[in-house]
């Protein structure tokens, strides 16, 4: 006998609990949509792909960060903070994030901003024409069928649009959108600059003390404003629940950004994993895991970015991809709903574990966790519509013991934009 | 102590050996949420699947390292699961093992041997 006489992964994880790694640890690659329909990373196309590292790279490790990868980049998943304090510094001060590895694509229209709008709307069951100058909204690119190619931010920049797609997706994104868009528009993928998300109750105070203007911004409101010499792409937005922005800089002022920024009273670097449990407690869906190209706006719970415009009766009804089925499950409502889930007990109930009612499958999570400020654990997944109301008990598997789980209303915390 | 390749920590108590995870697992684990304890006069096998314990983002499970009966575990640790992150080698003990022969333990690294594998 002797300690090399057994399994090398003691502290494992199961397949069934989605996150793959080998040891003791965070997984070596952090869950996230890496292409459409598919659950979390393919190993063997890390190995083949060469990972790209961030321009604040450097920064990252100086600033004691693991650094793992997540849809083809070497992110920072965590800090020597931890992932539960990083999200509660959030939540009660400001955080700073690095999602430079998100797509920001330019929308330059070649024969006026209408006809590029009303292209645009072919894509997206989304108002484009109707948002005004200096304002920002959240789409939805569709597929034919109905299903979420993926979602985004886009903003009405003047004379322009500016969007902000998923990492995993933007290669698919932009070759959508050139090949459907070029008529209408020069669709060019933003390359020199990064991209900041800045978090929490201090935020505001924060940027407007380097770049003042920025309190003035509403949510969702967009605006071009300076710092030393460059221009800064601010929206008032972000993916946490909490008020605060995210920053577009050019690519070599983006450490002295970052630096200036750190160097604000309460603001904290923060990882991928505090943006993952910040969202979820938002009730926020993360692509690639809560909606994919097997599920429809409508069953996602997103009917709210359908605009009356785009609806039966509207201005420009339908007319995008996918709405057939997009307008009847709006108006007879579709067969399965993304809801809430609040786990009884303390066991979190991650990505993929089975859903029952009494003894019929109803379903399956799609995003679970430890949620730090609710301190219980929460959930998302897709139920049967006849059980979707909040209050709905259930059943869901969990090491091969069924345990209750109640349907909750989204979000699990209010959010705090200044809207 | 002696230690196991999987980074727990093995302390003869009397004719018991307790078990816990070890530092550099705590660390690597992160905040540490939720522990599951296996129940106690339970007859393990070594490999056998006996705690489960889950970080903000990951679920992991510790093994038996050897044979045995579960005598003990740290009931502590449901409510408080911090315990594992603050106090790894003391509070956050997780279960009493008794053996038929401690000898078996011989055959575990000892802390300068650990160390050099976690480098």
């Amino acid at each position: 006998m002797g300690p090399g006489r057994r399994r090398d992964n003691d502290l494992r994880r199961k397949g069934q609990r989605g996150h793959r790694g080998a040891g003791i640890g965070l997984p070596e690659t952090m869950p996230d949509g890496d292409r459409h329909g598919t659950r979390g990373w393919c190993l063997a196309d890390l190995e083949t792909t060469e990972l790209k590292r961030l321009a604040l790279n450097d920064l990252h490790e100086r600033l004691g960060a693991r650094m793992l990868p997540f849809a083809g980049y070497l992110m920072p998943v965590q800090y020597p903070m931890g992932v539960l304090k990083e999200h509660l510094h959030t939540r009660t001060q400001a955080g700073l994030f690095d999602v430079s590895h998100m797509g920001q694509v330019l929308l330059r229209p070649r024969a006026g901003l209408e006809a590029l709008a009303l292209a645009f709307e072919e894509l997206m069951p989304v108002d484009v024409l109707g948002l005004a100058p200096g304002r920002q909204r959240y789409g939805l690119l569709t597929n034919d069928a109905g299903g979420i190619l993926d979602d985004l931010m886009f903003a009405n920049r003047g004379d322009h649009l500016f969007v902000v797609v998923n990492a995993a997706c933007k290669q698919d994104d932009i070759a959508h959108m050139t090949r459907h868009l070029s008529a209408a528009a020069d669709v060019t993928e933003v390359t020199d600059r990064g991209l900041l998300a800045l978090q929490g109750p201090l935020a505001e105070a924060a940027l407007e003390a380097l770049v003042p203007g920025a309190a003035a911004l509403r949510f969702m409101d967009v605006a071009t404003l300076p710092w030393q010499g460059v221009d800064l792409w601010i929206s008032r937005s972000g993916y946490t629940g909490e008020d605060g922005y995210e920053i577009s800089v050019p690519q070599d002022a983006l450490a002295d950004f970052a630096e200036a920024l750190l160097a604000r009273p309460g603001v904290a670097p923060i990882g991928l994993g505090a943006r993952d449990s910040l969202r979820l407690e938002a009730g926020l869906c993360l692509y690639g895991h809560d909606i994919d190209t097997t599920t429809t706006p409508i069953e996602a719970g997103l009917a709210w970015a359908i605009q009356k415009a785009r609806r039966v009766g509207g201005a420009r009804a339908g007319g995008f991809s996918g709405a057939g089925r997009i307008l009847d499950e709006l108006a007879n409502g579709p067969a399965r709903r993304r809801v809430g889930l609040r786990p009884e007990g303390r066991a979190p109930m991650r990505e993929g574990t089975p859903l029952f009612d009494g003894d019929r499958p109803a379903g399956s999570i799609t995003s679970g966790g430890f949620g730090p400020s609710v301190e219980a654990p929460i959930a998302m997944g897709y139920v049967p519509a006849a059980l979707a109301d909040p209050g709905s008990a259930l059943m869901a598997e969990l090491r091969g013991k069924r345990l209750p789980v109640t349907v909750a209303e989204l979000p699990f915390r209010p959010s705090t934009y200044k809207r | 102590m002696k230690y196991t390749k999987d980074h727990e920590w093995l302390r003869v108590e009397g004719d018991l050996v307790v078990v816990g995870i070890t530092e550099h697992a705590a660390t690597q684990l992160g905040d540490v949420v939720f522990v599951e304890l296996p129940e106690v006069e339970t007859m393990v096998a070594e490999g056998d699947e006996v705690v489960v314990i889950e970080s903000v983002k990951a679920a992991s499970d510790i093994l038996a390292p050897v044979d045995g009966e579960i005598v003990a575990v740290n009931d502590k640790l449901p409510d408080t699961p911090g315990l594992v992150n603050e106090d790894p080698l003391g509070a956050g003990w997780f279960f009493k093992m008794k053996l038929d022969d401690l000898a078996v333990l011989d055959d575990f690294m000892d802390e300068d041997e650990y160390n050099d594998l976690i480098g």
